[in-house]
């Protein structure tokens, strides 16, 4: 099957500065991509690339099979929805969903049915009549994703569309997105800073960082396998624990050695791994260092380290300590016994382990 | 904040000292500001027998309408004897096309220039925005002589071109902040419906812009209406504004000098704008404090 | 086709008001320039002679007055009218019940044509008719008040009219600002237990420096282009005495047929206005980009 949006060698540049360095990401139809990274990365300037709204400098967009590099966005068969909502504010609810058929020139009866399907699938038929201004950000929110849905576009954009919402309307809009997705099938591309939105939406992630792609795929590899520093230290959270180490050979395996302040020094025996360089960064995410006791395996090996502080979380229990001169969080299990100042045995669960190389922070296993 | 209620609150008797002072400061100033309408009202109505032996600040002992009914109709501008009338309506007929042009302009570019940001449209609002503080004695020689070679020197519609040109500044001003504060995703999610320029102008922005429209219009309704350099340089006998007109009647030295006409007829040049000052006052001090440049 | 035309529709609506500003101001400045270089006089010649015409400008007794008049009146208008400005703001924002009619009392003269005011003060300055006979016909016989026809006083007849019709403007920015400063950080002076007068002084006032600036700029913007006022009220007399630039550049233009010297006053008037208006704007637009 051919790709629905296929992006090959963009750059985009304003001026001198470079914004977007040699993009190449393919989506297939009912993909949901998200292109997440830390303010500043691209990310929502490339949305706009695909959107038609910046124009790019080189290379080349294509939206189901047809090239659309140069096709102004009104006839690149896409919707979007926006941060700020961007709701013509002197139109009404009705009159905001269905303006863009009114301006392509759809007739009456048709906008008329559509409209209707789009509010009773978003359940907004009560405000139909109110301005924008006299909605709360949740319904606002609605009627936004409703402009985008009544056009039936190939594509949806959706630019940080949950960012202006409280905390818990957030997780519920998100979970009424994904349920949207599941429905209609639909193909869309997702721009967000916030890494569990990425995770918890994406078939597919693209991590951008300074206009550069740091990795394309599934959230699994992904969070699992970062292909960098910078990936394994962005998704997740708390962040996965990155900590210097120096390795040895040991027969089969690996021998990972861990400085502790005021301490013999830990030494871990990864079984699996052949090679590595002398120094790495070894990456250990939270959930797989655990109380010792608590979990087994035969790549799990227990380490004494003192406690530098509890932090109760409901659910959770993150232990903080102090290795390679690092703060190294674990999550532990409500009850733990763990008391700051004093010494806790962990285990540490090395089959999920990551090693990165110090100087270019690329993944090395 | 509890604190500072019951302090103004208290009705000790140095507040209340203090309060009365107060009032009377203002209430004297009040008196300042509104004696020369005041005095140019009751002089308006009083015949020119009772304004040499009466008080300035006396009311009219009998009321007369003749020093208005002459100022309207009769008062001389020189040779002519035809009062206000013809210039008051030269006024009208140059104002309402001199600002309704300069609106629609300002609008348009305010909105290209907010909104639809090209390489150098900041340059030519600087470009602009300087040219609203010029001094115009130093375009009148050249305008004088542009207004001859395009044949409309000494005309009304060549009064209209001049305050056309020279309030672009100002209405491009007013609109370009105005629409700086609208999110550019609005445009966006414009385009992506499908509309183009001019559509998103007509059905998104031009509904918004009522408060700054009527800004506008009120800005440079007074402006244009109060306007004497460009009136007395680029008019000619017949053609002249009313501000003109006004100290052209004043100013004649021909004849008894009628005060009680002279102050009739500068209320009648004045009445246009006061009359918008008191309906709008709100969207006029808008103008003027916006005016006062916020770039 | 269509394409390049989207793409090139704001520049083409743009380009009309960019030629037309490009013209008739910045092409018409350089035109003034140019003439005031030349021998012009009734009628514009192009032979750059040099600054003959700004020589005979400074040489001229008559400009030598418009300036010094220009100084006068440009002082004393400016400071009267924010000083008075500054004054009826503090005081109308004392939570004053009837504030809206007396601001609406204070501004009227700024919707006023020039030509107006200056023919209504000329009335109650009138020493035969006015003040000065109303008063001595009160009693008060020694009392004289003829500055308008006075030669050594004229130009401070001007000025009372200029604070008379712009006081209540700078009042309004005033006002505006005073109720713009952050309403926490006064709260946090009253909790403190500092006194109302010392909140204007120390915080209030200090925090409306660009409040003041933007006044003076209005002001001083004002003052230079005084031409209205000055023609009804005085005409620029008695004699030359109340003559300021504007009137200069206008005698000389339209009734004494010097154009040389009309463009090089002009350009005099115009180097003013830029020596403050400029730097002004300048920070303006430079703190916008930033």
């Amino acid at each position: 099957m051919a790709p629905i949006l296929d992006i090959k060698n963009l750059y985009k540049s304003y001026g001198t500065v470079e914004i977007l360095k040699d993009i190449n990401v393919a989506i297939e139809p009912g993909d949901f991509l998200v292109l997440v990274g830390p303010s500043g990365c691209g990310k929502s300037t490339l949305l706009n690339c695909i959107a038609g709204l910046e124009p790019i400098t080189s290379g080349s967009i294509a939206i189901g099979g047809k090239d659309m590099t140069h096709v102004s966005p009104k006839d690149r068969d896409i919707a979007m929805v926006f941060q700020s909502y961007a709701l013509y504010p002197t139109m009404s609810v009705a009159k905001n969903i269905t303006f863009g058929m009114k301006v392509r020139g759809v007739d009456q009866e048709t906008q008329d049915r559509k409209l209707k399907e789009v509010a009773h699938q978003l359940q907004i038929t009560d405000y139909l009549n109110r301005r924008p201004g006299q909605l709360s950000g949740g319904q606002r929110q609605r009627v936004a994703m409703g402009r985008a849905l009544v056009r039936d576009p190939k594509l949806f954009l959706f630019d940080e569309p949950l960012s202006n919402l409280d905390a818990k309307l957030r997780v519920e809009m998100r979970a009424e997105i994904k349920k949207l997705h599941h429905n209609l099938g639909a193909t869309m591309v997702y721009v967000t800073h916030d890494q569990i939105e990425a995770m918890t939406l994406a078939t597919k992630i693209v991590v951008l960082k300074g206009g550069i792609v740091q990795q394309i795929g599934s959230p699994s590899e992904i969070y699992n396998r970062p292909a960098n520093l910078f990936v394994a230290d962005f998704m997740g959270s708390p962040a996965m624990n990155l900590i210097p180490a120096k390795t040895k050979r040991n027969g089969t395996g690996m021998l990972i050695e861990i400085e502790r302040a005021g301490g013999e020094i830990i030494t871990l025996h990864d079984h699996h791994t052949e090679s590595l360089p002398e120094n790495v960064i070894i990456g250990v995410r939270p959930e797989d260092i655990a109380e010792a006791g608590f979990r087994a395996g035969e790549d799990v090996q227990e380490a004494e380290c003192l406690v530098d502080m509890v932090e109760h979380a409901g659910a959770d229990t993150y232990v903080v300590s102090h290795l390679g001169g690092r703060n190294v969080t674990a999550r532990l299990h409500a009850e733990t016994s763990a008391h700051p100042g004093e010494a806790l045995k962990l285990a540490f669960d090395l089959s999920k382990v990551s090693y990165f190389a110090p100087d270019t922070g690329e993944r090395l296993n | 904040m509890t604190d500072t209620a019951l302090h103004t609150n208290s009705r000790s008797p140095g507040v209340i000292v203090l309060r009365w002072g107060l009032f009377l400061i203002l209430g004297l100033f009040a008196l300042f500001y509104l004696m020369p309408l005041f005095v140019m009202l009751t002089t308006s109505l009083k015949s020119l027998e009772e304004i040499r032996t009466g008080s300035l600040v006396a009311l009219p002992r009998e009321v007369t309408f003749e020093a208005w009914r002459t100022a309207w109709s009769g008062a001389c501008t020189g040779i002519q004897c035809e009062g206000l009338r013809p210039y008051f309506w030269n006024s009208v007929i140059l104002a309402i096309p001199a600002v309704a042009i300069s609106t629609i302009l300002g609008a348009m570019n305010g909105y290209v220039i907010a909104q639809w940001k090209f390489k150098g449209a900041n340059f030519v609002f600087s470009l602009l925005l300087f040219g609203c503080f010029i001094p115009f004695q130093v375009v009148l020689l050249p305008m004088a002589r542009m207004l001859g070679l395009l044949g409309i020197a000494g005309t009304i519609p060549g009064l209209i071109f001049v305050h056309v040109i020279y309030g672009l500044g100002f209405t491009t001003l007013f609109f370009r902040n105005y629409y700086v504060t609208i999110p550019a995703e609005l445009v966006k999610a414009a385009k992506v419906d499908g509309a183009g320029f001019f559509r998103i102008f007509w059905s998104i922005f031009l509904p918004l812009s009522l408060p700054i429209i009527v800004v506008t219009i009120i800005w440079q309704f007074t402006q244009i209406w109060n306007d004497f350099l460009f009136g007395v340089s680029f008019s000619q006998a017949g053609t002249q504004p009313v501000t003109v007109a006004l100290n052209n009647i004043v100013n004649s030295t021909t004849g008894v000098k009628e005060y009680n006409v002279d102050m009739a007829a500068a209320i009648i040049a004045a009445l246009p704008t006061l009359l918008v000052y008191v309906v709008a006052g709100k969207y006029f001090i808008r103008g003027l404090t916006a005016g006062s440049v916020k770039g | 086709m269509t394409e390049w035309l989207e793409r090139h529709i704001p520049k083409m609506v743009l380009a009309p008001s960019f030629i037309a500003i490009l013209v008739f101001v910045y092409g018409f400045i350089a035109w003034t320039g140019w003439v005031s270089l030349t021998r012009s006089k009734l009628l514009p010649k192009y032979d750059i002679v040099g600054l003959i015409q700004y020589e005979r400008l400074f040489d001229s007794p008559r400009w030598d007055t418009a300036l010094t008049n220009l100084w006068i009146f440009g002082g004393l208008f400016i400071t009267t009218a924010m000083v008075l400005g500054l004054m009826l703001a503090i005081l109308l924002d004392q939570k004053i019940r009837v504030e809206g009619a007396l601001r609406t009392i204070y501004l009227y003269p700024m919707a006023l044509s020039m030509i107006v005011t200056g023919t209504a003060w000329k009335w109650i300055m009138n020493p035969g008719l006015g003040l000065q006979k109303m008063v001595q016909d009160w009693g008060f016989e020694n009392f004289t008040f003829d500055w308008v026809i006075n030669p050594d006083r004229a130009i401070y007849a001007v000025v009372i009219a200029g604070v008379w019709q712009s006081s209540g403007f700078v009042m309004a920015l005033f006002l505006a600002g005073l109720r713009s400063v952050d309403g926490e950080i006064i709260k946090a002076a009253q909790v403190d237990g500092i006194p109302n007068w010392r909140i204007y002084t120390a915080i209030i006032i200090p925090s409306m420096a660009p409040v003041f600036l933007s006044a003076f700029i209005v002001l001083a913007h004002l003052a230079i282009k005084s031409f209205d006022l000055v023609i009804a009220l005085t005409g620029g007399g008695p004699g030359y005495a109340t003559d300021l630039p504007a009137t200069y550049m206008y005698a000389m233009a339209f009734s004494r047929g010097d154009i040389g010297q009309a463009a090089s006053s002009a350009m005099v008037m115009m180097a003013v206005v830029f020596a403050i208006i400029v730097p002004y704007l300048y920070s303006e637009l430079r703190a916008k980009h930033d």
